[in-house]
């Protein structure tokens, strides 16, 4: 009778090693012991975290720090999406990439410094940029999402693919001392588009590239965004920063809660929003 | 009557202060509100993206009508990641 148990930890260990695993070997066990001894995770949520599967959207400012914790705290599967390569004038603010790394795919190094870090953690690096046609496909074997890009565009189209896939996702945006973020849950909260409505025009608004950004303060947000991912994951669905938009101004070291509230009018999931995801592309300011 | 006045981000630059007191009209809107601050302050005059309306923290629609002593904040969206 004892026999069979065996045979299945075998197989998954050969087939699936061990990403699908109900239990914790006793490395992991020490390895996550500190996060482990939280009653609000325990062994459970570790396990739920081990099932999990995020994807990162952007291997830069918020991206870094995000799937940094995201991997260390032993998400399964971390998927990493981002078609730029390594320049020196990311790493103030890219921790996952140094010196070295100049010139390489931003998504290799940042696989390569994930897996050191965490050998348990199966990361995925697509050298892709994020678009109305490959979101869909991207997003579908993702348990969240979270939202490291750099342009408008990008962000409206994470929102509208997010809402008509039903994925769950942390939204954040920084610039200089400043930094903003939510999370979505697509037909119970508020989405990114309730709150906005539409990109400003081109030009409008300063970019980081344009207007700068202190490095930790993609460091502060990078790891609210983290800390959203493992909550929604380990079950703590009603901790979530829904319904709130968090503005931080690290220059006066203000945080801010505002209340938004769903928009029956959002072009994304409101009443009249086309439901079908083929449908965001029309959406998408891209 | 008498509204506090709270600039992010950006606008905070364009204005030079985060913060303001100002006397407007019974019965303003947020909108009204707005209209105004960028006759005040001409750098917000070219800035036309929607914004966050929040009043005394919670998100408000342009057309909500303000009462004295509200705390009115604008936000802008930010794009950097
Ligand atoms: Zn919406």
């Amino acid at each position: 009778m004892r026999v069979k148990p065996l045979l299945i930890n075998e197989k998954r260990f050969f087939f699936g090693f061990f990403l699908m695993s109900t239990r914790l070997t006793p490395e992991q066990i020490e390895r996550y012991s500190r996060q482990i001894m939280i009653p609000d995770l325990g062994g459970k949520g570790q396990i739920r975290l081990r099932q999990g599967k995020v994807l990162v959207v952007g291997a830069g400012g918020l991206g870094c720090p995000a799937a940094f914790y995201l991997a260390a705290a032993g998400i399964g599967a971390l998927g990493l999406v981002d078609s730029d390569r390594v320049e020196l004038s990311n790493l103030q603010r890219q921790i996952l990439h140094s010196t070295l790394d100049i010139g390489r795919e931003k998504v290799d190094s940042a696989k390569e410094k994930l897996n050191q870090l965490n050998p348990d953690v199966e990361v995925r690096a697509y050298p892709v940029r994020l678009s109305a046609d490959n979101a869909p496909e991207l997003f579908a074997s993702y348990d969240f999402i979270v939202d490291g890009s750099d342009n408008f565009a990008t962000k409206f189209l994470v929102n509208d693919a997010a809402v008509d896939l039903g994925k769950p996702f942390s939204h954040a945006g920084i610039v200089r001392f400043q930094g903003q973020t939510m999370t979505v849950i697509p037909g119970k909260s508020a989405c990114y588009r309730c709150v906005f409505q539409e990109p400003p025009q081109p030009g409008e608004i300063l970019n980081c590239q344009q207007a700068g950004i202190l490095g930790a303060i993609a460091g502060t947000i990078g790891s609210i965004q983290a800390t959203e991912a493992i909550k929604y994951l380990a079950g703590m669905e009603e901790d979530l920063l829904v319904d709130r938009m968090l503005t931080y101004d690290a220059k006066t070291i203000k945080f801010r809660i505002i209340e938004v509230r769903r928009n029956p009018q959002c072009g994304a999931c409101g009443d009249k929003a086309e439901r079908r995801s083929h449908e965001f592309r029309q959406r998408t300011e891209v | 009557m008498k509204v506090k006045v709270k600039f992010f981000a950006f606008l905070r630059e364009r204005v030079g202060t985060g913060e303001i007191t100002k006397e407007i009209n019974e019965g303003s809107t947020v909108a009204d509100l707005w209209a105004t601050l960028k006759k005040d302050y001409p750098k917000l005059a070219p800035v036309e993206m929607r914004l966050l309306y929040a009043v005394n923290r919670n998100y408000v629609n342009p057309d909500y009508a303000l009462k004295e002593s509200d705390e009115v904040v604008f936000v802008p969206p930010v794009s950097g990641g």
